[in-house]
């Protein structure tokens, strides 16, 4: 284990945590097991996570930022909605919501309240799909995480914005963001993230997200990650539907330097629907690692997956999308496409897909493209006389419109829609 | 208007084009016929810009500028415009969009105000009726999931909407049944003046029937071997180009 973390280990098992004390040892027992992967890690070949412990990192320091100063990074409608924020992975309970359309508290008042069950039951699920690490890492350390929960029936008409905040002005910092959202039976919610850091020092986010649905809940959830270069980020975030529900995940990755996304879909209910979308658009040296898990444990349920990469400078982009389907899952619907367009020679993109099917009678497909772009239609835009810069920013635009289709918030979709269009130099 | 001289167009190391020569006037059409494989889409392509072709001899001047050192967009902003025998589909860029934008850049660089919504909405209304094409289809992404004839039909809308000096029909018959047809030759009847002109590449001469040519040339092993006026097309029916094929069969060696 790295100095790094042994002081963690050092300070933090002081901390009085109450109830999450067990919770927290497991995960430090699997973290000294595992260590932090590196590139031999078939998991982690392409994203070297272990570099970034090669120097000193501050866990979760108080910042002394305010509610003023992150303003700017509020999602649109943010009047209207529900707002819960982090900083350097600690939930601030003032600066959150206070209301009661869901229940908002913090994941340690959690585990004396009546939600205790849910927090003993669910916490920690994502471990089982992580063997590694960097699960671990934030488990052993889990402090000052949010629970959330939705009553069953409860249509949430407002948006949840969650804002994952790094103050990394002045020194390199780790966030430890824990979040556990429960959505009860029939109740809706649409949730999105905005991940921010404020500061040039070396900032690492080290996120888990579980996320526990119900039967015929549904539940959409956006993340948006536009982040500096000096940004690094895992961010996982699991779906377990322990009911026949819909989950929709989009994930918008438009800059930042190594991130790293663990979508998982774990499906233990017959019926069950889920949609996963990605538009990672990067330049200069950012690389964007999307792992996708679809656990269809049970019959009958229908996946979809289509992630779209646009590469230019000196980017990576990495796609890794499993899907299991376990032996009882007969007439399960999978399917994944992941398209990519390089734009500059030195852009690379790497797209694994990894089917384990174990059930007889299923539907399974998946598809992979790396190219440039159309020159057909490059050349039939030209000649109508849209020159040439125009013409490309139009193509990607319109490569990247049916990911953006997704984001059922009018306002949210138009300003993601916004930042594409800027970056990509589209004015129409 | 278009003085082509010697041209010669290779792809990687087949001589397609091997010396064309051909001067079009404002106010004239022209049609270009020939078997499979003569050339006739090569000669569209390397007037717009394709640059998978080698043009390795020759000159072509558009209104006394070269246009062969001019990139397809500086071409189609000086008045060419290619309809396209495959027109290319686009999905999620709406056909509306594409053609405002188009109109804007061509306007743009002949010193003209773009034109707001309402003034393009207007525009877009008259030209429609010419091609008889529906509103729905315009909402729709460029081309996507057209049927053949409504593609075609795009490409004379679209060229009604440029106002081009100088329109390159590449097979647009091709595919098209005869309602299809007539609609695309009433497009190029109606916007047909004397300011402007056409060259009109065809393997049949039954659009010949609806579009009336000034000159007819027969396109044969990348050489223009024989010019006349429309009689010429009949006699191309009538013969098939096996006569052509007998008569020039010593080019072909050469």
């Amino acid at each position: 284990m790295t100095d790094t973390i042994q002081n963690f280990s050092d300070t933090f098992m002081q901390q009085p945590v109450g109830a999450l004390q067990p919770f927290r040892s497991a995960a430090l027992e699997n973290l000294k097991q595992y260590g932090i992967p590196g590139n031999k890690h078939e998991e982690w070949k392409y994203t070297r996570i272990n570099a970034l412990f090669q120097q000193p990192l501050a866990l979760g320091t108080t910042s002394a930022l305010t509610k003023a100063d992150l303003q700017a990074y509020r999602l649109p409608d943010a009047e209207n909605a529900i707002e819960l924020f982090f900083i350097n992975g600690i939930f601030q309970t003032d600066f959150s919501y206070q209301g009661n359309v869901i229940t908002v508290m913090p994941l340690e008042a959690a585990q004396t309240s009546s939600f205790a069950h849910i927090v003993e039951t669910h916490l920690g699920h994502s471990s089982k799909y992580h063997p590694d690490g960097i699960n671990a890492l934030n488990g052993a350390f889990v402090h000052n995480g949010v629970f959330m929960h939705v009553a069953a029936g409860k249509q949430v008409e407002q948006p949840v914005y969650i804002y994952y905040i790094n103050d990394s002005r002045t020194e390199a910092t780790l966030a430890l963001p824990r979040t556990l959202l429960y959505v009860g039976a029939s109740a809706s919610i649409q949730v999105a993230e905005q991940h921010i850091t404020i500061g040039n020092e070396t900032s690492f986010s080290n996120q888990v997200t579980e996320v526990i649905v119900e039967r015929d809940a549904l539940v959409n959830f956006y993340i948006i990650q536009q982040d500096g270069f000096n940004a690094n980020q895992v961010c996982t975030t699991h779906f377990r539907q322990i009911g026949k529900a819909v989950t929709n995940a989009t994930t918008i990755s438009l800059s930042g330097g190594l991130i790293r996304n663990n979508l998982n879909m774990v499906m233990e209910a017959e019926h069950g629907e889920a949609h996963m979308f990605g538009l990672y658009l990067l330049d200069g040296k950012t690389q964007v690692d999307n792992h996708t898990i679809v656990d269809n444990a049970m019959p009958h349920c229908f996946s979809n997956e289509l992630y779209k990469g646009i590469m230019d400078g000196e980017s990576t982009g990495v796609f890794n999308g499993k899907i299991f389907v376990r032996k009882d899952a007969q007439k399960t619907n999978a399917y994944q496409s992941n398209k990519n367009i390089l734009l500059s020679d030195n852009a690379s993109a790497n797209t694994k897909p990894q089917l384990e099917i174990l059930a007889d009678d299923v539907k399974c497909s998946h598809g992979c493209t790396i190219g440039k772009l159309d020159e057909e239609a490059m050349f039939y835009l030209r000649a109508r006389g849209i020159g040439e810069k125009t013409a490309q920013a139009l193509l990607l635009h319109a490569f990247a419109i049916d990911i953006l289709d997704n984001i059922k918030i009018p306002a949210l979709r138009a300003y993601v829609d916004q930042l594409i269009s800027k970056r990509l130099d589209f004015n129409f | 208007m278009l003085k082509i001289e010697h041209l010669k167009a290779a792809i990687e190391d087949k001589q397609i084009l091997k010396g064309i020569n051909l001067e079009i006037k404002a106010g004239e059409v022209h049609a270009i016929m020939g078997p499979n494989g003569s050339g006739k889409s090569t000669l569209a392509s390397v007037l717009a810009g394709r640059d998978y072709y080698e043009v390795n001899g020759g000159s072509v001047s558009f209104e006394g500028k070269n246009l062969l050192e001019m990139s397809p967009e500086e071409r189609a902003r000086e008045g060419v415009f290619l309809a396209f025998q495959y027109p290319v589909e686009i999905p999620g860029v709406s056909t509306t969009n594409f053609i405002k934008t188009a109109v804007n850049e061509i306007r743009k660089h002949r010193g003209i105000e773009p034109l707001d919504a309402v003034g393009f909405l207007k525009m877009m209304k008259e030209k429609m009726k010419v091609v008889n094409i529906d509103q729905s289809l315009l909402s729709r992404s460029m081309n996507e999931g057209f049927s053949g004839g409504e593609k075609k039909r795009n490409e004379i809308f679209q060229m009604a909407m440029l106002e081009p000096k100088l329109a390159i029909l590449d097979e647009t018959d091709s595919g098209l049944d005869i309602d299809a047809l007539r609609i695309v030759a009433n497009g190029v009847n109606t916007y047909r003046n004397a300011g402007n002109a056409f060259l009109i590449v065809t393997h049949y001469q039954r659009l010949l029937d609806y579009i009336v040519p000034d000159f007819v040339h027969v396109l044969y092993n990348g050489r223009i071997v024989k010019s006349g006026t429309k009689e010429l097309a009949k006699e191309l029916e009538e013969k098939g180009y096996d006569f052509i094929r007998n008569e020039f069969a010593e080019t072909e060696e050469a």
